[in-house]
């Protein structure tokens, strides 16, 4: 018996991604993995999963999935949007809330709407896809057509193959109060290239608001608004690494912020680089969002990264049990957590 | 006997650093460079996820988690003492190449920023040895050089969306291939019909830092014959021999 998630309509780019492919970039194959790794991680940890299992990236707007298995256990988490299932004559029967488990059943469809408050949701299915990793993952790169489902993003008819193709019923989780709201401003920590601009270069960057233009894609945000002064020593130069969240700024002056995707050599001058604690953010903002930095030293960006380790590894604390989540009001549940916190596994009557 | 290289160390947020030995295209920074890659592997720092060489700098990646800019910049200072340019032996590779303008899609506005007729620079380009310096941007993708001073062009101001598979382009006297389409700000002089980059081969790269290439002109006709050849999977190109040891610095 094998079970698989069948395509009905794919969402408009929805990739399969886990935590990045490091350990090559010496080939020139980029790391790439999940934009919003905290998303991702909670859509895992809410179907009982480790942390690293590959789990579909949905950007903008979600996918209609079949479930072509005896059942299947969906968490979806990161921007919200309507989750309707469907009957197999096509009546929606119930709806399944972000940031929390649910049970489908073979013929149940998955139909999920536009992403709001993120331009990204992670759905992760109890024990995994059974696509071979490639270069020891299963993250989709498609401008090189490397890993994920056949190197690109998922199109109708694609047949996703499950590592298990049925679910035990138990209770479902659900998870509370993470906050994916964007900072005001996105720490930086300048350089490399820094000194490849004028004093009021560097200024223009920090006290600006850019605004996220449509042509960003996994492989880089870029950002409209004023562009960056190059220093006499221009914006050329020979081609060094790249590390994630490198700020680069081409002739035109326009930076470009270099995510999952990335180039893992070039040779535009990167005048700062995001801290690794914010690049969840940056993978939420949507082509429109604002942005604005502001400059922290290495050791700043060093606690804010243990800060971040130590969220993400309280996330375990809060995922709730449910035992019949039909008589969960998501909407009051939200709001009151919202307000008060977090919800424990005490307070909601574990089991 | 040169005294300990003493490089630059410049930060990259909080999950990089860099290794700056120079900031010019050079054997004797390259050489460098990919022996401190080597050295690093084998000391193997706490928290180290992998270095990427690059003509003149090493990008050592790190877990913020495991280990600290300062820590991992003392770690690397600590194998700088002796650290001597040694010469890499590699292969020599004609690769055929289509300087037709349909492809070489800014070969005319070379001719015109260099001052050089579409045929001078096919001819100066193609006949040139070139070293493979390093790989990177895009999996299989190789920067090789030194191309004459008339190609010292830099990039274009404005990157393209979209550079097709195969390009042949260049910038700051260097040459680079674009294994798969992709964006680029390189000026593109020809096409190959050459997969670059393989998944089913091992290694996957054609090509590899340390190689010799020259570039073999092609009519429209033959590229579009060699390209159905590779799109079968018929195409095989061997290297013409190893490269000739001992490459001075």
């Amino acid at each position: 018996m094998t079970g698989a998630l069948r395509v009905v309509a794919p969402g408009l780019m929805t990739t399969l991604q886990d935590l990045g492919r490091p350990g090559y970039q010496r080939l020139g194959v980029p790391v790439s993995g999940a934009l919003d790794q905290l998303s991702f991680r909670a859509a895992n940890l809410l179907v009982g999963n480790g942390p690293g299992v590959g789990a579909l990236e949905i950007a903008y707007q979600g996918p209609t999935l079949s479930v072509d298995a005896d059942s299947v256990r969906i968490a979806i988490a990161g921007g919200h949007a309507p989750i309707d299932i469907l009957q197999p004559g096509g009546e929606v029967s119930r709806s399944l809330a972000p940031f929390q488990s649910g049970r489908l059943v073979g013929g149940e469809v998955l139909r999920m709407g536009a992403l709001t408050g993120s331009a990204v949701a992670y759905l992760a299915v109890e024990g995994g896809f059974d696509i071979a990793p490639v270069l020891g993952s299963q993250s989709t790169l498609t401008r090189a057509a490397i890993g994920g489902f056949k190197g690109r993003a998922l199109q109708a008819e694609d047949v996703l193959p499950l590592k298990q193709a049925a679910v035990a019923e138990r209770d479902e989780c659900i998870l509370a109060a993470l906050d994916l709201a964007p900072p005001k401003r996105v720490r930086i920590v300048l350089g490399p290239q820094d000194d490849h601009f004028t004093p009021a270069g560097l200024r223009t960057l920090l006290t600006s608001t850019y605004t996220v233009s449509p042509a960003t894609d996994r492989m880089g945000m870029r950002l409209e608004g004023p562009p960056l002064e190059h220093s006499s020593r221009g914006y050329d130069i020979v081609s060094d690494g790249i590390a994630l969240g490198a700020i680069q700024v081409p002739g035109n002056g326009l930076p470009i912020i270099l995510l999952a995707d990335r180039q893992t050599t070039g040779g535009y001058a990167k005048i700062a680089t995001v801290v690794s604690a914010d690049i969840p953010t940056l993978g939420r903002l949507a082509p429109g969002a604002s942005i604005a930095f502001e400059a922290v030293d290495i050791a700043a960006a060093e606690a804010a990264a243990r800060r971040l380790a130590r969220d993400i590894a309280a996330m375990a604390a809060n995922v709730a049990s449910v035992r019949r989540p039909s008589d969960i009001d998501w909407k009051r549940l939200m709001a009151e957590n919202l307000v008060s916190g977090v919800v424990s596994a005490r307070e909601s009557g574990e089991g | 006997m040169p005294s300990a290289p003493q490089p630059r160390f410049l930060p990259a947020g909080d999950t990089a650093l860099i290794v700056e030995f120079g900031d010019r295209v050079d054997w004797h920074l390259s050489a460098l460079v990919l022996v401190l890659a080597q050295k690093l592997e084998a000391a193997k720092p706490t928290g180290v996820i992998e270095a990427v060489p690059t003509f003149r700098s090493l990008m050592v990646h790190y877990d913020p988690l495991a280990t600290s800019h300062a820590d991992l910049q003392r770690a690397i200072a600590a194998l700088l003492p002796g650290l001597e340019a040694r010469s890499i032996a590699g292969r020599r590779w004609r690769i055929p190449a289509c300087y037709d303008p349909s492809l070489g899609l800014d070969l005319a506005e070379v001719g015109r920023r260099t001052g050089l007729s579409p045929s001078q620079v096919v001819e100066r380009h193609s006949q040139t040895s070139q070293l493979v310096y390093m790989m990177g941007f895009l999996p299989g993708l190789p920067y090789l050089g030194d191309l004459a001073e008339a190609f010292a062009l830099p990039r274009r101001e404005n990157p393209r969306l979209k550079v097709p598979s195969g390009s042949v382009a260049i910038a700051m006297s260097m040459t680079v291939i674009y294994p798969q389409e992709s964006p680029g700000g390189w000026h593109i002089l020809a096409r190959t019909p050459v997969p670059l980059w393989q998944m089913r081969k091992a290694p996957p790269a054609l090509l590899a830092a340390g190689d010799q290439v020259t570039f073999a002109p092609l009519s429209l006709r033959e590229y579009e014959r060699m390209l159905a050849k590779a799109a079968a999977a018929e195409l095989c190109l061997a290297p013409e021999g190893p490269q000739p040891q001992g490459r001075g610095a």
